[in-house]
C-alpha cells in the first residue's frame, strides 16, 4: 500500500519542530507499524536524509519504549495495543497518517519522536517500592496468604508498562493512571500496606512537582492504555491519599 | 519511607471540585423540588418560597454557603482548566479526543461556562430583584405590592409567559447543565475515591438519570408557564 | 591452550556454598562507603545486583541503554521462574532442581554453580514476595505453581504471562529505593563502550551518553556486566531490538575469555516470519505445548497447496496429518525439550512440509484440546447430550482461560483466529547459554570484572530449561554476586577513589572516540541494517539449528569478508555528538560481526552434538536413537573459553574441564 505520512521532526530539545510530509510506497499489510517506520528510515538513509528517531526495543508490547501518537491517538487506532503491536492492516491504501511524539510538558521531546519520560522514574523513586532488604531470609513466601482476588487486582495494576500513553492521551496530560496503578498494586498487598500512606503522599507530591496536569476523570487513559489499567486504580489512589492526608 | 507533605495536592484540588459539586447537585434537587410545586399548586409554591426567602437559617447560613460553592466551583474549575492547559504547551497536530472519551467529559469547561452565562441571566431575572426587594427596600413581607397574596408565583409566571426567547435560552442552558451533570455526577464519586465494582455501575446509571431528569424538570417548568398562561 | 581454574570450593557439593559464605572475606560497613561499583545493564541480574550492592553500602553507578531501567529485556519473559520450594509436595528438592538443570543443559554446565543456583532459588521467591511481586495465587491465598518444559514436578512460579515483567519491576523497585537514598546513581540512555583496565584490574568504563553523544569516563573499584545475551547476532531473534553483545565483547577484547559462544537456544514456539521486512520475532510461551498438538501435512502436495493458499489446514483429514513429535518421541510427545522440538520442526520444513508462504512454519493445533476440555466440562455440568458445537464452546472457554492472552497476541500479529484454525509456529533464536567465562565467584578473567545473568556462561550448559533464566538472573544479582564481590573488594579498602585522569582512561576514551568518528565519517553506501541482515542470514543458515563443518568454515570466511565490507562501505548518517540511533546500531553490529566469527569457530571446534549445538556429523547412526544428537563426553566435557588475540577466528582456546561427581552422565532420551 501507499501512504502519506506526516511525521514530527525536531532536531533537539531546544529547537522547534514541525510536521514533515513523506510519501511511502510498497508497504505490506502484514508489517508492524514500526517495520513501516523502518522502511521509511531506510528510504531516508538511501536518499541521504536523516532517519526519524523513535524509541522502541522489545517490539512485543511489554517494554513500554514505543510511544507514538498516531492519527490523534496514543499507540494508534487499535485499543489494547502498543505501537509496536499495531499492524498496517489497520490502515488503508492511500491513507494519510499523522505520527507525533507523546506530548506533555513533563515529557520533553529529545529528538523527533523520542521523548524523555524520566519524570515517571522520579515518581517511582519517591515511593514506588517496599522497604525491604535483600537478606535471603525474609519470611517464607507462603507465610502470609493473600486473598486471590486482591492478588489478581494487584497483578492487574502491576501490568502497567510505563509507556506514558495515559499522559499522552489525557487532555490534561495527567499521570494519575500511572501513579494510581503503582499505589494500588502495593495498597492491595499486605506487604505494601505498611507504608501505604507515606507512599501515596510522596508519589502524588512528586507527580505534582513534575508538571503533569490534573485528572478530570474523562477516562481516556483507561481506554488508550495498552494494558487496560482500570480507572478504579485512580479512585483507590484518591482514597489512599485522602486517608493519608486525614489520618496523619 | 519518610513523608513529603504538600499544601494542596492535585488530588486535594479535585476533591474540592467534587465536594462543591456534590453540594450544588443537592441544591439543584432542592431548587427543582420547590419549583415543581409552581406547576402543581401555586399556593404551596408561594408558602415554601416565602419560607426559604425569609428563614434566617436558609438566608444567612445556607445561602452564603451556596454562594461560596457556586463562586468557588466556577473559579476553581476555570483555574484548573487553565492549569491543565499549561501542562501541554505544544499541542497535537491531530488529536482525536472522541476516540476515547465522551464529549461531555472533555468539555466540562464549555458546559460549565454556558451554565455560568445562564446563571448571570438567572440572577438578573430572579435573584437580584429578590435581593433588591428584601434587603435594599426592606420589604420582607413577600406580598405582591398592594395586595394580600404572595408575589412569588406570579413573578415566576411573568418571566416565562409570552417570553419565547427566555424559554429557549433556559432550554439551551439546561441542555448544557445536563451535559455537565452527565459527567459531573459520576466524576465526583470517582474524585473522592469511590469506585466499586458493584456500586459504581449503579452510580453511573443514577448519575445519568439525575443528569437528564433534573434539567428536564426545569425545562418542563419553563415550558409549562410559557404555555399555560398565554397573554 | 591452557586449563582454566573455576575456583570451585572444596567439599561435598551441598556444602560448598555454605562453607564458602562462612569463610569469604567481608568488607566492613564503614569501608563499603568508600568503594564504588559499576553495574552495566539493569535487567534481572544487573538490577538486582545494583539494588543489593547499594543496600549493602557500596556506591553503585548503574548504566542502561534504555530510557529507564524498567525496560531491560528481562521484562519480556513470559512463563515463570523455577524454585525448589516444593509447595506442591510433589517431591521437588534442591537436588532435583540441580539434577534437572544439569541434565537439561546436556551435561555441559558447572555442577557447583548449578547447585548453588538451586539452593538460592527458594530465597528468590521469598524476596520477591516481600517486595510485592504479585505472583499467581490459588483460592486459599497461597502461591500457585505450574509445570514447565518437560520436568516431572510443578516448581514454576508465575505472574500471568508476564513473570519477567513483574520480577523486573520488583528489582526496579528495589533500585528505586536505593536511588532515592542516593546509593545508586542511575545513568539511563548510556551505553558502555569500553572497560578500562588499570594495573591489570577493571577500574572503570567508557560510556556514551546516548542523548548528547558525549563520551564519559566512569571509575570504580569493580565493574559488573549484566548485559544479557547476544541472540541478535542472528538479526532475527526474540531479543529486543537493542539487545547487544557490545559490553561483553569489549570486555572480551580487554582480556575476558568468552565461553561456549556457539550454545544458542532456539525456541520452538515463535510466530513465524511473514516477510523480508521482518524486524524481530515474537515468542509465545512454551506452555502452549501442554495442550497444543504439533503437526504438518503428511503429503507434500497438501503442504504445497496450503502454501499456495488453495487449501486450509482444517480441510486436511486426520489421517493425512503428521504429528511428527508424537511419532518420533512417543514418551514425551509434544513436550520434548526446546532444542529437540525446534530441530524436528526444521527437519520437516527442510523436507518441504512447511506450511506458511515462506515454507517455514508448522501447525500448533488446539482442536483436540478444545474437544477434550469441552467433554470434560459437559460432564461436570451434567450436559450429557451436549451437541458438538456446545462441546466446542465449552472447550474454548477453558482454552481461553488458560491461554487467552497468548491467543490474543497471536491474533493481533497474524490476523488469524487460533480458536478456529491451527496456529502457525516456527523456531526462533531466543537465548544464548554461552557468554563471558566466569569462575565460581562470577569473576571474569579480568580481575575486578564480573559477569552475571545471561551475559555469563555458567549455569545452563548447552541448553537452558524453561523458567530458569529468570532464576539465574536474580540468583546472581540478589544472592551470589553480593557475597562473592566482597571477597575481591576486601583488598581494595585502602585504594581510595579511582582517578579517571589517567593514561588508561585517556587511551580507552580515545579508542572509543576514534571508532565512533570512523563510523560517522565513513560515508559508505549501505545502511547498518543491510549488514546486520546479511550477518543474520549467514548465522541462521550456517550456524543455526543444525551445523556442519563445511557450512561453519564458510561462515567464518563470509563473516570475515562481510566485516571488511562493513568497515569500508557502511553509511552512518548524522553526527557523533547527538542522539543518533544509526550510530548506536552501527557500533553494536560491528561487534556482532566479530562475535559471529568466534561463534562459528567455536561451533566448528566442538565436534559433538550437545543441547543447542547440533552438528549434523555427530548423530546416532543406528538403533532406536538414530538421528538424535550424539554427545562426546570423553573428548568434549569441557567449557571452551576463548581468549582474544586480535582476529576472532584466531582466538586462543582455553579449556575448563567439567567434573561431574554428583551426576552420572547419560544420553538424554525422550523416546
Amino acid at each position: 500500500m501507499n501512504l502519506n505520512l506526516k511525521v514530527w521532526r525536531q532536531d533537539s530539545p531546544q529547537e522547534k519542530g514541525k510536521m514533515v510530509d513523506y510519501q511511502l510506497g510498497g508497504i505490506s499489510e502484514h508489517m508492524s507499524f514500526l517495520e513501516m517506520m523502518d522502511v521509511l528510515n531506510q528510504q531516508l538513509i538511501d536518499n541521504g536524509e536523516r532517519p526519524v528517531a523513535f524509541d522502541h526495543d522489545c517490539r512485543e508490547g511489554i517494554c513500554g519504549s514505543c510511544s507514538m501518537f498516531i492519527n490523534g491517538e496514543a499507540h494508534g487506532p487499535v485499543k489494547g495495543t502498543t505501537t509496536c503491536q499495531l499492524h498496517m492492516r489497520s490502515f488503508n491504501d492511500g491513507d494519510t497518517i499523522f505520527i507525533e511524539p507523546f506530548r506533555a510538558n513533563a515529557f520533553p521531546v529529545l529528538k523527533d519522536l523520542v521523548i524523555d519520560r524520566s519524570a515517571f522514574d522520579r515518581i517511582q523513586h519517591s515511593g514506588g517500592y517496599i522497604s525491604v532488604n535483600t537478606s535471603g531470609n525474609t519470611q517464607d513466601a507462603n507465610a502470609t496468604p493473600i486473598p486471590k482476588e486482591n492478588a489478581d487486582l494487584a497483578m492487574d495494576a502491576a501490568t502497567c508498562i510505563g509507556c506514558g500513553a495515559c499522559v499522552a492521551t489525557c487532555k490534561n496530560s495527567s499521570a494519575m493512571l500511572f501513579v494510581g496503578a503503582k499505589i494500588s498494586q502495593y495498597a492491595l498487598l499486605p506487604q505494601g500496606k505498611v507504608e501505604a500512606k507515606e507512599r501515596a503522599q510522596n508519589m502524588v507530591a512528586q507527580m505534582d512537582s513534575e508538571g503533569f496536569g490534573n485528572c478530570t476523570n474523562t477516562g481516556a487513559c483507561e481506554v488508550e492504555c495498552p494494558k487496560g489499567i482500570s480507572l478504579t486504580n485512580i479512585a483507590r489512589m484518591n482514597r489512599e491519599f485522602l486517608d493519608g492526608s486525614v489520618n496523619s | 519511607m519518610s513523608t513529603k507533605k504538600q499544601k494542596l495536592s492535585s488530588i486535594g484540588k479535585k476533591v474540592l471540585m467534587a465536594l462543591t459539586g456534590f453540594f450544588l447537585m443537592l441544591f439543584l434537587l432542592q431548587h427543582l423540588s420547590i419549583n415543581l410545586l409552581s406547576v402543581i399548586d401555586a399556593d404551596m409554591f408561594n408558602e415554601v418560597s416565602h419560607f426559604m426567602g425569609t428563614n434566617p437559617l436558609v438566608q444567612y447560613v445556607l445561602q452564603p454557603i451556596l454562594i461560596f460553592s457556586v463562586v468557588f466551583h466556577f473559579a476553581w474549575g476555570i483555574y484548573l482548566e487553565y492549569q491543565n492547559n499549561q501542562a501541554r504547551d505544544v499541542k497535537y497536530a491531530k488529536y482525536k479526543g472522541s476516540a476515547n472519551a465522551t464529549w461531555m467529559s472533555r468539555n466540562m469547561i464549555i458546559s460549565g461556562l454556558a451554565v455560568l452565562a445562564f446563571l448571570a441571566v438567572h440572577f438578573y431575572d430572579f435573584w437580584l430583584p429578590e435581593i433588591n426587594v428584601k434587603y435594599i427596600q426592606g420589604d420582607m413581607s413577600g406580598m405582591l405590592h398592594g395586595t394580600d397574596h404572595f408575589r412569588y408565583h406570579e413573578e415566576l409566571v411573568a418571566k416565562f409567559a409570552n417570553q419565547p426567547i427566555r424559554v429557549v435560552l433556559y432550554v439551551v442552558a439546561f441542555v448544557m447543565l445536563s451535559f455537565h451533570l452527565l459527567h459531573g455526577f459520576q466524576s465526583s464519586f470517582q474524585s473522592v475515591g469511590f469506585n466499586h465494582s458493584k456500586y459504581t455501575p449503579i452510580i453511573k446509571k443514577l448519575g445519568n438519570l439525575f443528569a437528564i431528569a433534573v434539567p428536564i424538570g426545569f425545562v418542563i417548568i419553563a415550558i409549562y408557564h410559557y404555555n399555560i398562561h398565554p397573554h | 591452550m591452557s586449563t582454566l581454574d573455576g575456583k570451585i570450593p572444596a567439599g561435598p557439593i551441598k556444602d560448598k556454598w555454605t562453607t564458602y559464605k562462612d569463610k569469604v572475606n567481608l568488607v566492613n560497613p564503614a569501608n563499603k562507603r568508600n568503594i564504588d561499583v559499576i553495574v552495566v545493564g539493569t535487567g534481572l541480574a544487573g538490577g538486582s545486583a545494583a539494588a543489593t550492592l547499594a543496600e549493602q553500602g557500596y556506591n553503585v553507578k548503574a548504566f542502561c541503554y534504555q530510557d529507564s531501567p524498567r525496560r531491560a529485556h528481562s521484562i519480556a519473559a513470559q512463563g515463570g521462574i523455577n524454585a525448589a520450594k516444593n509447595y506442591q509436595g510433589d517431591g521437588d528438592s534442591v537436588y532435583r532442581l540441580f539434577y534437572d538443570t544439569v541434565k537439561g543443559g546436556d551435561y555441559r554446565s558447572r555442577e557447583a554453580n548449578v547447585h548453588r543456583l538451586a539452593e538460592v532459588s527458594t530465597n528468590i521467591i521469598d524476596q520477591c514476595v516481600a517486595q510485592g511481586v504479585p505472583f499467581a495465587r490459588d483460592y486459599g491465598g497461597l502461591l500457585d505453581n505450574r509445570s514447565f518444559g518437560g520436568v516431572l514436578v510443578s516448581r514454576t512460579f508465575y505472574a500471568k504471562g508476564q513473570t519477567g515483567q513483574q520480577l523486573l519491576l520488583g528489582a526496579y523497585s528495589a533500585m528505586n529505593r536505593q536511588i532515592a537514598r542516593g546509593k545508586i546513581k542511575m545513568y539511563n540512555r548510556h551505553e558502555m563502550l569500553d572497560v578500562v583496565i588499570v594495573d591489570g584490574k577493571a577500574r572503570g568504563i567508557i560510556a556514551r551518553n546516548l542523548v548528547t553523544g558525549e563520551i564519559e569516563r566512569h571509575s570504580a573499584h569493580a565493574v559488573v556486566l549484566g548485559t544479557g545475551g547476544y541472540g541478535n547476532v542472528f538479526y532475527l531473534s526474540t531479543n529486543a531490538m537493542g539487545s547487544n553483545v557490545t559490553a561483553g565483547w569489549k570486555a572480551h577484547k580487554r582480556g575476558a575469555h568468552f565461553a561456549n559462544p556457539c550454545y544458542t537456544q532456539i525456541h520452538p514456539t515463535c510466530i513465524p516470519r511473514s516477510g523480508d521486512y521482518q524486524s524481530k520475532l515474537t515468542l509465545m510461551s512454551e506452555s502452549l505445548r501442554n495442550d497444543g498438538r504439533i503437526w504438518v501435512p503428511a503429503k507434500k502436495e497438501d503442504a504445497q497447496a496450503i502454501r499456495d493458499g488453495k487449501l486450509k489446514p482444517t480441510e486436511i483429514k486426520e489421517e493425512d496429518r503428521d504429528y511428527y513429535l508424537e511419532r518420533r518421541y512417543p514418551a514425551f510427545g509434544n513436550l520434548v525439550p526446546r532444542d529437540v522440538a525446534s530441530r524436528a520442526a526444521k527437519e520437516r520444513c527442510d523436507e518441504g512440509y512447511g506450511v506458511n508462504a515462506t515454507g517455514e512454519a508448522v501447525y500448533l493445533d488446539f482442536a483436540a484440546a478444545i474437544v477434550r476440555y469441552g467433554k470434560e466440562q459437559a460432564t461436570i455440568k451434567g450436559e450429557n447430550n451436549a451437541t458438538e458445537s456446545r462441546i466446542r464452546e465449552l472447550g474454548k472457554e477453558i482454552v481461553k482461560a488458560k491461554y487467552g492472552n497468548l491467543f490474543d497476541m497471536y491474533k493481533q500479529i497474524v490476523a488469524d483466529n487460533p480458536y478456529e484454525t491451527p496456529m502457525m509456529i516456527y523456531p526462533a533464536v531466543h537465548y544464548t547459554m554461552g557468554g563471558i567465562w566466569v569462575d565460581y565467584n562470577l569473576m571474569t578473567t579480568i580481575p575486578g570484572c564480573y559477569a552475571i545473568g545471561e551475559a555469563n556462561f555458567s549455569d545452563h550448559g548447552a541448553n537452558r530449561l524453561g523458567a530458569s533464566a529468570l532464576m539465574q538472573g536474580l540468583a546472581d544479582g540478589y544472592f551470589v554476586l553480593p557475597y562473592t564481590i566482597g571477597d575481591y573488594l576486601s583488598s581494595d579498602i585502602r585504594t581510595g577513589k579511582i582517578s579517571t585522569d589517567t593514561k588508561e582512561f585517556e587511551e580507552a576514551e580515545k579508542h572509543v572516540k576514534d571508532r565512533i568518528e570512523g563510523l560517522v565519517n565513513n560515508n559508505g553506501t549501505h545502511s547498518v541494517d543491510y549488514y546486520h541482515r546479511k550477518l543474520g542470514d549467514i548465522m541462521w543458515n550456517k550456524c543455526g539449528m543444525a551445523r556442519n563443518e563445511k557450512g561453519l568454515k564458510e561462515a567464518i570466511k563470509e563473516i570475515s569478508e562481510l566485516r571488511d565490507d562493513f568497515w569500508k562501505n557502511v553509511s552512518v548518517p548524522g553526527g557523533a555528538y547527538e542522539l543518533n540511533q544509526e550510530l548506536e546500531k552501527a557500533g553494536r553490529v560491528a561487534d556482532f560481526l566479530e562475535l559471529g566469527e568466534l561463534f562459528a569457530k567455536d561451533a566448528l571446534e566442538r565436534n559433538e552434538s550437545c543441547g543447542g549445538h547440533f552438528r549434523e556429523e555427530y548423530v546416532e547412526k543406528s538403533g532406536e536413537q538414530k538421528g538424535e544428537a550424539l554427545r562426546d563426553d570423553k573428548n568434549y566435557a569441557f567449557v571452551s573459553a576463548w581468549q582474544h588475540t586480535g582476529v576472532p577466528s584466531e582466538a586462543l582456546l582455553h579449556k575448563e574441564e567439567l567434573q561431574f561427581n554428583d551426576i552420572e552422565l547419560k544420553q538424554r532420551s525422550y523416546k
